[in-house]
């Protein structure tokens, strides 16, 4: 029945709806950001615990759509191990994926993030797929305010 | 009409007839904004081909000609709500603008430090926080009554609110996020025996409840024309003569006065007073072209049906598991809010899209009314006359789909 929409609803999205990853407070962690997306209501805090400049662990509570709880969920698995300079990259290329504006995106390079890319076709649900990582990029860049996607 | 035929009036809007995602277009978000008919499609047109001029101006032909459908529509808006007068119908942008425009001018005349204003906890953004805005600029105090979990608004504790500090009264005649019908006669009856104005929001209740203000006794009641199966851009403020006469203008400039010098400057007349610049001319001939379209229909028919509607939806709706309906007022109109276990509105909103069913998912403008019911968001099926019962099996089977996809 929901044929068209199998880009945007991949398995593994629906799976990571069901059984978000690093759902859980990191108690004491260094940096932690709200997210908010008003237009839906999706709202959600990042936890990230560092150690130098690399991401050793990360982590999220709040409720959003499916779009955007797979996306901080495979966020959150994705960014650990990383540096913060390697994170704010994978962020770069994932708003390019998101946004669609380069049709020869290339996306074996972006990995697992790709089964994200069917929110192209849904611009009014790209902002549920990049809420994660522009609060993620708020936490890197040490902004300790609340972030909106408006 | 004598019987209420649906189909026949399905055939005279056009875009129902769209194709969306390659499936027959089901629209059910006509909370947010309704269709236009043919008539008021073609009202428009006709003005810009034949008789398009600026009004009050001119003595040219043209000129006459516009001017007098301009306030031809102004007419029908009068008898359509039952006012007293035209000099009682102001035109302006649309509800939001109107309920500024009150709480800008007589606010901002009557209302002081410690004054109080009462408005309900379930009401659309812009009757919050104009009413903030002024309460900053003034010092006054904003109460709001409270609403129970079924939806409606506890009685009792809106009594209780009303107190000799009260200034003004503004309620929602029509939840837009819950479909609550607010008892507008008691609560006027009430504000009344203190001499307090009421201002009744009227964006959802226009298209679907026969409103006469007389009867009603409301100082003000606002609405936006785009609800009401009329073009966009305009809003209608209904005011009594003897309160607005005694308001400030909104805004200065052309067509709002009557004498200018550069010493002093003389206000025009009720309703220029409050229309100042050129006025949205084509959308308000349009307004007019859809009253003249309703009353071929006629409101008490189109509630009847749009009863039978909701009915319908709310028996469907109550039938399915894991679904919670969000507002269940006794007194409702055709507003269907919900959500649904584990799936978040705005997926609702995507999927059902995908079989081209139109509703509205998000915070409604009234996110105080989510934090009521702690739930981000809702999905809203909301109806108008046009729909029909096969539509909401269309959405029913969608959400049972849907509900079985994500599993
Ligand atoms: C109850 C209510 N009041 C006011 C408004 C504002 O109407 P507009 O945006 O047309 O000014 C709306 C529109 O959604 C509404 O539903």
């Amino acid at each position: 029945m929901f044929d068209d929409l199998r880009d945007l609803y991949q398995e593994v999205i629906f799976d990571h709806n069901r059984n978000p990853r690093n759902f859980r407070i990191i108690e004491n962690s260094d940096k932690k950001v709200e997210g908010f997306n008003p237009l839906c209501g999706d709202r959600l805090t990042l936890y990230l615990q560092m150690e130098g400049d690399v991401i050793a662990d990360a982590s999220f509570q709040g409720s959003g759509c499916a779009i955007s709880t797979a996306s901080v969920s495979l966020m959150t698995e994705i960014v650990k191990g990383k540096t913060e300079q390697e994170a704010e990259e994978l962020f770069k290329k994932f708003h390019e994926m998101t946004t669609g504006k380069d049709e020869n995106f290339n996306l074996e390079a972006i990995g697992k993030l790709a089964v994200l890319a069917g929110v192209r076709e849904y611009p009014a649900r790209v902002k549920c797929a990049t809420l994660a990582w522009h609060t993620l990029d708020a936490a890197i860049k040490n902004e300790q305010q609340a972030i909106s996607t408006e | 009409m004598t019987v209420f035929d649906v189909q026949k009036i399905r055939q005279d809007f056009p875009i129902l007839k769209e194709k969306i995602r390659g499936k027959d277009l089901v629209y059910l978000d006509n909370a947010a904004t309704c269709q236009k008919p043919q008539a008021v499609i073609d009202s428009i047109v006709h003005l810009y081909s034949h008789d398009y001029a600026n009004v009050h101006r001119g003595v040219h032909t043209l000129s006459v000609r516009s001017t007098d459908k301009f306030e031809g529509a102004r007419t029908k808006v009068k008898e359509f709500i039952n006012a007293g007068s035209e000099k009682e119908i102001i035109f302006v942008k649309g509800a939001t603008e109107a309920i500024n425009l009150v709480a800008q001018t007589y606010g901002k005349a009557n209302i002081k430090l410690g004054d109080e204003i009462i408005i309900t906890a379930m009401e659309h953004h812009s009757n919050i926080v104009p009413w903030q805005m002024l309460c900053e600029q003034t010092g006054a105090i904003l109460k709001i009554a409270p609403i129970s979990q079924q939806g409606e608004l506890i009685f009792d504790e809106f009594k209780k609110l009303v107190n000799d500090k009260t200034k003004l009264i503004s309620v929602v005649h029509m939840s837009n996020a819950l479909g609550t019908i607010n008892p507008v006669k008691e609560i006027i009856a009430i504000a009344h025996e203190k001499g307090v104005p009421v201002l009744l929001d009227g964006a959802q209740a226009i298209p679907h409840i026969t409103v006469d203000v007389q009867e009603l006794d409301c100082d003000f009641y606002v609405f936006s024309a785009h609800k009401l199966y009329a073009p966009t851009g305009v809003g209608v403020l209904y005011g009594k003569q003897a309160l607005l006469e005694a308001m400030p203008p909104y805004q200065g400039g052309g067509d709002m006065i009557r004498k200018v010098t550069f010493e002093e400057t003389e206000y025009n007349v009720l309703p220029y007073k409050f229309e100042a610049g050129t006025p949205n001319i084509a959308d308000v001939v349009g307004l007019g072209a859809a009253i003249d379209y309703l009353n071929t229909i006629g409101m008490a028919k189109i509630a009847a049906y749009e009863a039978e509607l909701l009915a319908y939806a709310t028996e469907k709706a109550q039938s399915i598991q894991g679904l919670r309906i969000i507002g269940e007022a006794d007194h409702k109109g055709a507003i269907l809010s919900f959500v649904l276990d584990k799936i978040h509105p705005h997926d609702i909103g995507t999927m059902l899209d995908s079989l081209g069913i139109a509703i509205r998912a998000g915070h409604h403008c009234a996110m105080p009314v989510m934090d009521f019911y702690k739930v981000p968001a809702t999905a809203r099926a909301s109806f108008a006359m046009y729909n029909t019962k096969e539509e909401i099996d269309v959405l029913m089977n969608g959400i049972e789909s849907l509900i079985e996809v994500f599993g």
